[in-house]
């Protein structure tokens, strides 16, 4: 895009600027948009679990402009602050509870290529940001001066920080096979039909994306782990004494992280934006055959997606209306009993795995993952320093999958 | 360009000189020396056990901006693609982050049992040992 | 050639990116920091800490070190000061929450921290090639490298072929970690009190035990002074680890 700002004569720095801005309005818009539509799917999810209607006025018949009429009332409501609140930390938390969610959006491709940063070291990059969020709520806690605030922040830090590890764990298996950390490229080396995701690499992968998921949830703070906002303890936890338009962005900064880690969950292990059955190959996309088929396959891939992570959301929003909430003791055994050690077994087991099956159990996996050479690994370093020989061999055993192939790659460029 | 760059690198060197320049090695350092006598300051003036701890945050950070500035392949010092540290500066940086944080780990371990003995995270309590 | 004249018009056409984002980055790292130490209130300290260490993080993506910038959003920003936050909610007792410093000492810090600045100011300006101006070249990501040189491999160009790999500090300090994972967890668990607290009636006005054995109900329903909420708190850990 600023390529073709640049085109038409703008100055450099104002096609960057415009570029910046759209991505950071397009992003913007995700998450409020997506605020919107969520919040109606999870009342209308709700309803029918507990075998309601949820809302059916507002908007005609399904009641789809719910979620808008309450941002509205939420707009016009008083901005109350407790008498003994921090004033300053009070009013700043929502906004850096939202600023972590909006920044770790930076780097999550939407398609190939379709990224507001690219980052060499994408997945890295966007779990740090995440676990920024905590931040927001432990401040909203502490400011404020509420017993039930401040415990429901102190439940928060001690969860995130404990489900960050096992995350961590479960995201380096993906990055493991990929060889890469760059999610462009993660998502592309699972081109293909859908035998070529990481979910169905092998069986410990298998288990890392389930493990991974009940993390992603425990660290976007929805229910069954949702202690920090336990209503029938704390009230509402940390947001209890937010109202109107600073509750709405906790909330946005909610259904925003839901939809990174559920976005995250589809690039790492469900081909990101190729779809089950590689459409856009088949009818002859590619960029190769001009500019409508390149934008074409982008809008798949978008579509692609959003798709897969809408149904991550709404699973988790299935999870919430079904299991009951965990005890606290039992979220922090849950982390630390079960999701770590198995997240450290299937991450040994995986490696294993890829060392007895270099080029992976689907031999299906072949002219998909040379076919674009940008979202190769970096594997040029082993053919320009010379090592050869046994330290090249042990590196990329333990450093990239599909060994023999990707150093064979990085070779020839 | 040169001259005005070496004109502005002087004693303003964090004063407003003109956007067009480039940066330096020297303009991250002093970022760098400004965090780090910042940490100094907050470990010495500070009673509150976590103020200090705060400050030897500040002062690791200040040295590690300086690694990954003397590493970075932007601002490599000497101009020759070698010159610099090299990877170096970056792996040490990742060690002292990995060492702040077992060391803040302990230390708040240590403020903690401080303050359960002592009901206070006042340093200047704790002259248990006063001869 | 240009449609518009905006780039004559507006002098930002030779704009640096990178100083313009350095300083941006620079200014927001420094003025936390000297927050960090001008503020009293140990809450708000730890707030300018996050923010101060998150610019620093933006100054290590800027550099080029994207890893490393990475790692410190992660470890230091997400990890570090959560921990650090995380104590200073279990001590910010009313009493505790501002200690404030003799003048005298905070003049006296004053003096010889700008000493100290302009000294080691003075030593980078000093050195001939610090000072010469960034190539502007696009940097190699260096992740790969890194992760390999962890593993003991050096793959990075440059007349620093022959450097050492870093297999033997890795192991080193994952070992370290390890004990240090075990030490805090020993260090920090709550010892079963004999005797009661000496320093209590001096610290406190509110006395905790009566707010632990206060059913939630009646917590709520009593005036609550700044104090007791932090009270409550550290009296709830005390009693959890003792159990």
């Amino acid at each position: 895009m600023a390529a073709f700002l640049l085109n038409l004569g703008l100055p450099g720095w104002l096609a960057w600027s415009i570029t910046a801005l759209v991505s950071a309005v397009l992003i913007l818009n995700i998450i409020a948009g997506g605020a919107l539509v969520f919040i109606w799917a999870e009342r209308k999810i709700a309803a029918r679990i507990q075998d309601r209607l949820g809302p059916t006025r507002t908007g005609g018949r399904f009641g789809w402009l719910q979620s808008l009429a309450d941002g509205i009332k939420l707009l016009a409501k008083e901005d109350l602050m407790p008498e003994g609140a921090d004033g300053v930390l009070f009013r700043i938390a929502p906004y850096v509870s939202f600023c972590a969610s909006f920044c770790a959006f930076l780097a999550l491709p939407f398609a190939f290529d379709v990224v507001a940063q690219r980052l060499n070291v994408g997945v890295f990059f966007v779990i740090a940001v995440l676990g920024l969020e905590v931040f927001g709520v432990i401040l909203a806690g502490y400011a404020s001066a509420s017993k039930w605030s401040l415990f429901g922040a102190m439940r928060e830090a001690a969860q995130v920080v404990s489900y960050e590890v096992p995350l961590g764990m479960c995201v380096v298996v993906p990055v493991m096979l990929a060889g890469s950390m760059d999610l462009v490229t993660i998502g592309e080396k699972q081109a293909g039909w859908f035998t070529n995701w990481y979910l169905f690499h092998d069986p410990f992968t298998f288990v890392v994306f389930w493990v991974y998921f009940t993390c992603a949830v425990a660290s976007v703070n929805r229910a069954p782990f949702d202690l920090a906002e336990a209503e029938s303890e704390l009230v509402a936890g940390f947001h209890t004494e937010y109202s109107g338009l600073r509750w709405s962005f906790f909330f946005m900064a909610e259904y925003g992280s839901m939809f990174l880690v559920s976005a995250l969950a589809a690039i790492l292990f469900l081909g990101g934006w190729n779809g089950p059955v590689p459409v856009a190959t088949l009818v002859g996309l590619s960029d190769g055959s001009g500019e409508t088929a390149h934008y074409l396959a982008r809008l798949i891939g978008i579509a692609n997606l959003l798709g897969k992570a809408t149904l991550g959301v709404l699973v988790m929003m299935w999870v919430r209306w079904t299991l009951p909430r965990l005890r606290i003791d039992q979220v922090m055994t849950t982390c630390l009993k079960y999701c770590t050690p198995i997240a450290a077994a299937m991450f040994a087991g995986a490696m294993l795995w890829t060392l007895a099956f270099p080029g992976g159990i689907g031999a299906v996996r072949s002219a998909a993952v040379g076919r674009r050479p940008s979202g190769e690994v970096r594997e040029g370093w082993l053919g320009d320093t010379g090592i050869g020989g046994p330290a090249a061999g042990r590196v990329s055993a333990s450093a990239t999958v599909p060994a023999g192939e990707s150093i064979a790659v990085g070779g020839t460029r | 360009m040169g001259e005005s760059f070496h004109a502005a690198a002087g004693p303003a060197l964090l004063a407003v000189w003109p956007i067009s320049e480039p940066v330096s090695v020297a303009h991250y350092m002093a970022v760098g020396a400004v965090m780090f006598v910042a940490g100094v300051v907050c470990m010495a003036v500070k009673r509150n056990a976590l103020g200090v701890l705060m400050g030897i945050e500040l002062v690791l950070n200040g040295a590690n901006i300086n690694f990954v500035a003397l590493s970075s392949p932007y601002l490599r010092g000497l101009g020759d693609p070698g010159g610099g540290l090299g990877l170096d500066g970056q792996v040490t940086a990742l060690f002292v982050i990995l060492l702040a944080a077992a060391e803040a780990a302990v230390a708040l371990a240590i403020t903690l049992n401080f303050y359960n003995n002592h009901a206070t995270v006042d340093v200047d309590r704790g002259e248990d040992l006063k001869g | 050639m240009s449609l518009l004249p905006l780039g004559a018009l507006v002098p930002l056409a030779a704009i640096n990116w990178h100083t313009l984002f350095f300083l941006l980055f620079a200014l927001l790292a420094c003025g936390f920091a000297v927050a960090v130490v001008a503020s009293t209130n140990v809450v708000r300290m730890a707030l300018h800490l996050v923010f101060s260490l998150a610019a620093t993080a933006g100054l290590f993506f800027l550099a080029g070190a994207e890893f490393v910038g990475a790692m410190q959003l992660m470890i230091y920003v997400g990890g570090t000061l959560v921990l650090l936050v995380f104590g200073v909610m279990l001590t910010a007792r009313a009493p505790f929450v501002s200690l404030a410093t003799p003048a005298r000492d905070r003049l006296l810090g004053g003096v010889a921290g700008l000493g100290l600045l302009a000294l080691l100011v003075w030593a980078v300006v000093g050195v001939e090639a610090w000072s010469l101006p960034a190539m502007g070249t696009v940097a190699e990501p260096s992740a790969t490298p890194l992760g390999m040189a962890l593993l003991g491999v050096r793959v990075d160009g440059g007349p620093g072929h022959g450097r050492a790999g870093y297999l033997l500090p890795f192991e080193i300090v994952s070992v370290h970690l390890l004990v240090v994972l075990v030490g805090a967890a020993y260090l920090a668990r709550a010892k079963r009190r004999r005797t009661p607290r000496s320093l209590d009636a001096v610290a406190s006005a509110d006395p905790v035990e009566s707010v632990a054995v206060t059913p939630p109900g009646a917590a709520v329903a009593r005036p609550a002074p700044g104090g007791s909420r932090s009270a409550l708190v550290a009296s709830t850990v005390n009693d959890g680890g003792g159990r």
